[in-house]
């Protein structure tokens, strides 16, 4: 199977997201500059983690508008599985691809340590390596990952299964949600399920070496439902 | 013609910069100060000359990329 990661001006986790698909999936991942039209037909695209832009205007804002983005749109739209992390999280938010929107973290500070998730719905080829109520420690590192949608949005995304990982207590010190997120969402789905948005990293945690290796069973299973 | 684009949070989103700014104001003793809502101000110079189009182009330039309509507004002074 075929995977492609996008890469911004200012993305910084595409080269870890690369290692962790390539972990999986046994074959090379092709990376897209954002700047063009050629997206090479995949069966998964993820955007990843970084400062697009840096930031500019709002996160995620500029590079949502990047001559790829139309492309990649078009292909989730057509059912193409696309996985956001972090600022690519920001980016599928500000294309409308994801519903709600990310504010500053509560607290006003960078949040950089690991968190617990819960898996709220394993039904999907994202999570699909896990099952249901499964409790995973990933790192998180952003500033704007305050998830918000007005409650009849946020009811709706509940009714139909859309909530991907909700922050969880666990043995990690500080708050369990660190950024002050609705309902504790940390991940969400597009109701088809085909699109996915979380801000924390589990290409930092997919790997004995890396501290945590919680995050490998997504991208496993992620490739197995794919393949 | 001068677009002077204010672009503010809806009512119910949170404003942790505003609460930042209240409190600091709070510190340097300034009293009564309710509520601190911060926002952006973009200024665009524009070649169209005409207010009606002038006014609909930025209209949609705040919804497509200025605002983030799921939590922003947006008011727009044109200016000659």
């Amino acid at each position: 199977m075929k995977a492609a990661v996008i890469v911004f001006p200012g993305s910084n986790c595409d080269r870890d997201v690369k290692v962790a698909l390539e972990a999986s999936i046994g074959a090379p991942v092709e990376m897209v500059w954002h700047g063009g039209h050629d997206l090479p037909k995949t069966d998964l695209i993820v955007l990843p983690g970084g400062f697009s832009y840096g930031d500019y205007l709002r996160c995620g804002s500029m590079a949502a508008n990047s001559p790829i983005m139309r492309e990649v749109a078009d292909a989730a739209n057509g059912g193409t599985p696309v996985m956001g992390i972090c600022n690519g999280f920001q980016i599928l938010l500000e294309t409308g691809l994801l519903p709600g929107a990310l504010l500053s973290n509560a607290g006003l500070k960078f949040i950089c340590r690991d968190v617990h998730l819960s898996v709220e719905n394993s039904d999907t080829s994202f999570t699909s390596g896990y099952r249901p109520g499964d409790v995973i420690r990933v790192p998180v590192a952003h500033h704007d990952g305050q998830y918000f949608a007005d409650e009849n949005t946020l009811d709706r995304m509940e009714e139909n299964a859309q909530i991907a990982f909700r922050y969880v207590e666990g043995d990690v010190p500080g708050p369990a949600n660190p950024n002050g997120s609705a309902r504790d969402i940390a991940g969400v789905f597009n109701t088809s399920k085909t699109v996915l948005g979380m801000m924390p990293h589990p290409e930092r945690a997919s790997d004995p070496t890396h501290g945590g290796n919680d995050g490998r069973a997504m991208f496993d299973g992620l490739i197995n439902a794919l393949s | 013609m001068k677009a002077r684009v204010h672009v503010y949070l809806k009512n119910g989103v949170l404003d942790p910069q505003g609460k930042a700014i209240s409190t600091a104001l709070d510190h340097l003793g300034f009293d009564g100060v309710d509520n601190v809502r911060q926002g952006k101000l973009i200024e665009l110079e524009l070649a169209e000359k005409d207010r009606v189009k002038a006014q609909k182009n930025v209209d949609q330039m705040c919804q497509k990329l200025l605002a983030n309509m799921v939590i922003e507004n947006y008011s727009i002074e044109l200016v000659d």
